[in-house]
């Protein structure tokens, strides 16, 4: 974690950017990265085992899960999972007949998978930014990034995944009408042909780049502001008693993950009890929040407030990001399928 | 903010598992949706044209009722004339016998009192016959006061 000093404060947020990154070292081979500075020089011959990791993760999660509703589908009453499953799918199918009017047996499926691969990867965002790589560290992992959505790999990889769709169903539906398209629109004279094409040509690219950026910028900023706060809970260092908790005095800037594994336990255990009815609620919070105010301070107080407050708002942010780059997708195929 | 091999790794997943949802997802759900969907149809179906036929026979079945009491009233009516009337005719006849007895034993009476009259005039003449008899003594000729005094014994 970070210190109260700029510089390490800097070296925090850094980490929590950088990939573990695998790739073709021009002085150490096929190797991990140590830093950012080796994984810049592997250049294109790297992968961010990370991202990928996650990402496929996510998307055998979401396969497993939708696989096995789909292995209980009854013509009965649907119960529990298959009712959620079939939730989705319904509201993927209202959205997708929406806006493509198109037949193709394609679209639907590609857009349920966008929307709840997607959801899921943004879905890592709400993880506590220290949990999973501060545990992977413990077990050896130098730099770990949960959030495949902020790997601009990630979502310009899809992105470009449904490019290659566009164009594929532009030749295949309008075939010699798609290059009239791109060369004799909008101005319908052949003197205009160069014009057109860099103006159609540029309006093309621009739709996967957009919607790959989009889904990135968004989840980039949004992990950012999570790390800006979790800078807080150790910016109390020199905050005295008060200001920095307890963790500050012992532990000065290099807090010990086992010292708030403890407060960890502390706040579970007591929201446990009032899960079973032992203790109110009212008791709950003041109780989570004297724990936190004794390990962090004041400072490590508000940052959890805050944390919790920009994870509420973000549950809105990622859905909302999932189900844009899905109905963009289905946009652009049926703009593919149209001929004008 | 490195642009790597990462792209085609996720594109190549991203293709994988859009191929699976497409195979072994998408299809099984939606089609099992469907099926459901037109199952419920079919019952919600089912259902109005049970009711509708419950109402008909409901409406058969009071027809019905209304008819049976209408029946039953009319038998109960025809029972009631047909009591009266065997009362009647019971009186009819119980009145007519009873006349007829009254008759019979008027007659039978009237007989009796002929017969006891017979046998007082016999009687009596027998008497008389006796008495003067015994008032005259064989003076009288029996013969010609005989029919004086059958005279005498029809006058009573």
């Amino acid at each position: 974690m970070a210190g109260e000093n700029p510089a390490s404060t800097t070296e925090y947020i850094q980490h929590h950017l950088t990939n573990l990154v695998y790739g073709n070292h021009p002085e150490n081979g096929w190797s991990f990265a140590h830093g950012a500075q080796e994984a810049a020089e592997m250049g294109f011959m790297a992968v961010h085992v990370d991202s990928m990791a996650w990402s496929i993760g996510l998307g055998v999660l979401f396969c497993w899960l939708f696989r096995s509703a789909a292995n209980r589908a009854t013509t009965g009453v649907p119960t529990g999972l298959l009712s959620f499953v079939e939730l989705v799918v319904e509201f993927i199918d209202g959205a997708v007949k929406d806006s493509f009017q198109g037949r193709n047996k394609m679209v639907a499926p590609l857009a349920l998978t966008i929307f709840v691969w997607i959801f899921l990867m943004n879905f890592m965002d709400l993880l506590p930014v220290d949990l999973i790589p501060e545990l992977l560290m413990m077990a050896g992992v130098p730099y770990q990034k949960i959030v495949p959505s902020t790997d601009p790999n990630i979502t310009l990889g899809m992105a470009l995944g449904v490019f290659i769709l566009m164009l594929y169903y532009s030749i295949k539906i309008k075939g010699t009408g798609f290059v009239k398209e791109l060369t004799m629109h909008p101005f319908n004279h052949w003197a205009f042909i160069p014009v057109n094409l860099f103006m159609e040509t540029v309006g093309l690219l621009a739709k996967p780049f957009s919607l790959g950026l989009r889904l990135f910028g968004n989840m980039y900023a949004g992990e950012m502001i999570f790390i800006l706060i979790a800078t807080m809970f150790a910016a109390g260092a020199g905050a005295g008693i008060i200001g920095g908790g307890l963790h500050a005095q012992i532990f000065g800037e290099q807090t010990s993950a086992w010292f708030w594994l403890v407060i960890f336990i502390l706040v579970c255990g007591v929201c446990r009890l009032n899960l079973k009815g032992k203790i109110s609620t009212g008791r709950t919070v003041l109780l989570c929040m004297v724990f936190m105010t004794i390990g962090g301070g004041l400072t490590a107080l508000g940052g959890g407030l805050m944390q919790w407050g920009w994870a509420v708002f973000h549950i809105l942010v990622i859905t909302l990001q999932a189900f844009i780059f899905m109905v963009l997708t289905v946009v652009y195929l049926s703009m593919a399928h149209e001929e004008h | 903010m490195n642009i790597n091999l990462t792209l085609f790794g996720q594109m190549v997943t991203f293709a994988f598992f859009v191929w699976f949802c497409m195979k072994f997802v998408w299809p099984v759900i939606i089609d099992s949706m469907e099926e459901r969907q037109k199952k419920i149809a079919d019952g919600l179906d089912a259902a109005d044209r049970a009711l509708r036929d419950l109402a008909l026979a409901q409406d058969k079945a009071t027809d019905q009722m209304k008819e049976a009491k209408q029946e039953a009233a009319g038998i109960i009516d025809q029972a009631n004339k047909r009591a009266n009337q065997i009362v009647d005719e019971a009186k009819q006849q119980a009145k007519s016998e009873g006349d007829r007895l009254k008759v019979s034993a008027a007659a039978e009476i009237e007989q009796e009192v002929n017969r006891a009259k017979e046998e007082l005039r016999a009687t009596v003449a027998g008497l008389a016959l006796a008495g003067a008899e015994a008032v005259l003594e064989a003076s009288i000729d029996e013969q010609a006061n005989r029919v004086l005094v059958d005279k005498l014994a029809a006058q009573l």
